[in-house]
């Protein structure tokens, strides 16, 4: 069987919704692991060690183990405690708490690195401890650490090709189904892996432009 | 939690893990290969080089690995490249790892200081000679702890061949909890056991660069 591409034109509807999909998980799945990952970085630093100690035994477990099983534990876990969500959903928490534990490391490590005079001073002018961690900590520590969490939404991008393993109908998958009509494997997949491409670069591109303007805010 | 379950299918896994292990070696080194090969390409005299290299990191660094699988295996015997899916699945991972230890080696390479290479080349050394016994031998040094992270990722990583049914730790987990609905066990007894092969590996490459170490 030689290559033909001229299969693909029927299906490119298909391969754009898939592409419009993949957007979108990846877009919801990087706000819930931007705001996942503050969250949990305030934990690790800040709760009592009874809430401190099982979530560094979570994360310790989301880091150490790979996406995929975390995608069937959530997927099917939650099913069997009687919560059947949409697999849709299911990728979104999943890749979403995926990526929030990585995001969560790399907030701890700038909140530390925020000048200790800094949350003095909130608290010398009367702001209470979580106040001065919200308005003053927290926003200075998540200004300088937003070029790495870009490169983990690019790196999350690219896993949300994982959800169509669970059945989320996205760029993968809208692959997969004009395969199964044509048995055409190579040409739809690397027409997905050119539509991956670009959505990447354009990331890139906006990675660079939101870098210059902290840059120049600074 | 069902214990009983977990003591009756452990065996399955154990077995499972081996393969896991195996995929992971397999695709380190050919990684370590592709690396090194487009590290070289990358930082080439010729612009030729120069670009293949380019392109290598950019495009097996901005598609999904698991696209790169499914073009490969289901792919493949169109254009005549019939393989089985456990070779599929090393190669596959192999050559996308080593799209970004090439990024980690070429970064070891350009972190060494410039004098030294004008140093050799005063000395009378060729470019190669240069390469070979005064920059290699320092950048090894700094791309052990890079390239653990590069390794670690890729273990996690080999789950992906599950999707072409390699029946490795993701795949039995998947399997049972098929056949069994109790995925909190099926994620606890393979998780677990991934844990401890990232947890020996990482240890095995700390002491290797504790070893590299000159002082």
């Amino acid at each position: 069987m030689s290559l033909d591409f001229t299969v693909i034109p029927p299906f490119i509807g298909v391969i754009l919704m898939g592409a419009l999909w993949t957007i979108a998980i990846t877009a919801a799945s990087a706000v819930l692991s931007f705001f996942g990952g503050i969250v949990f970085a305030v934990v690790a630093l800040y709760a009592p060690w009874v809430i401190r100690l099982p979530f560094r035994a979570f994360a310790w477990l989301f880091m150490g183990t790979p996406l995929l099983l975390q995608l069937f534990l959530i997927y099917f876990g939650l099913v069997q405690i009687g919560i059947d969500l949409p697999a849709f959903a299911a990728g979104v928490i999943g890749l979403g708490l995926h990526f929030a534990v990585y995001n969560s490391e790399l907030i701890q490590t700038s909140i530390l690195a925020v000048d200790k005079g800094q949350m003095e001073a909130a608290r010398t002018i009367g702001l209470s401890r979580s106040q001065a961690l919200r308005k003053v900590v927290i926003p200075q520590a998540v200004r300088d650490v937003i070029p790495p969490i870009g490169n983990n939404m690019i790196a999350l991008l690219k896993d949300s090709a994982l959800v169509s393993v669970i059945g989320v109908s996205e760029l993968t998958l809208s692959a997969q189904l004009a395969i199964g009509r044509t048995y055409r494997p190579f040409e739809f997949y690397v027409l997905a892996a050119v539509v991956y491409y670009i959505i990447n670069l354009g990331m890139e591109a906006v990675q660079r432009r939101i870098e210059r303007r902290i840059k120049a805010a600074r | 939690m069902d214990i009983d379950l977990m003591l009756r299918v452990y065996p399955f896994f154990i077995e499972a893990a081996w393969v896991t292990i195996q995929l992971s070696v397999l695709t380190t080194v050919l990684g370590l290969a592709c690396g090194t090969l487009g590290a070289m390409a990358r930082m080439s005299r010729l612009l030729v080089f120069r670009m293949i290299g380019a392109v290598y990191v950019s495009v097996f660094r901005g598609t999904p690995a698991l696209i790169q699988l499914f073009i490969l295996y289901f792919g493949g015997p169109q254009i005549g490249l019939q393989l089985d899916a456990f070779t599929a699945g090393v190669i596959g991972l192999g050559v996308n790892i080593g799209a970004y230890m090439t990024e980690t080696i070429r970064g070891a390479i350009i972190a060494i200081d410039k004098g030294q290479t004008e140093a050799a080349r005063t000395v009378g050394m060729s470019r190669v000679q240069t390469m070979r016994y005064v920059i290699l031998p320092q950048a090894a040094r700094l791309m052990i702890r890079p390239l653990g992270v590069n390794i670690n990722a890729l273990i996690k990583g080999t789950a992906l061949v599950a999707a072409i049914s390699v029946i490795e730790l993701t795949y039995t987990a998947q399997r049972f909890i098929g056949s069994t609905y109790k995925p909190f066990e099926m994620f606890l007894i393979s998780g677990a056991l991934y844990m401890i092969i990232i947890y020996a590996t990482g240890r095995g490459i700390a002491w290797l660069d504790r070893k590299a170490q000159i002082v």
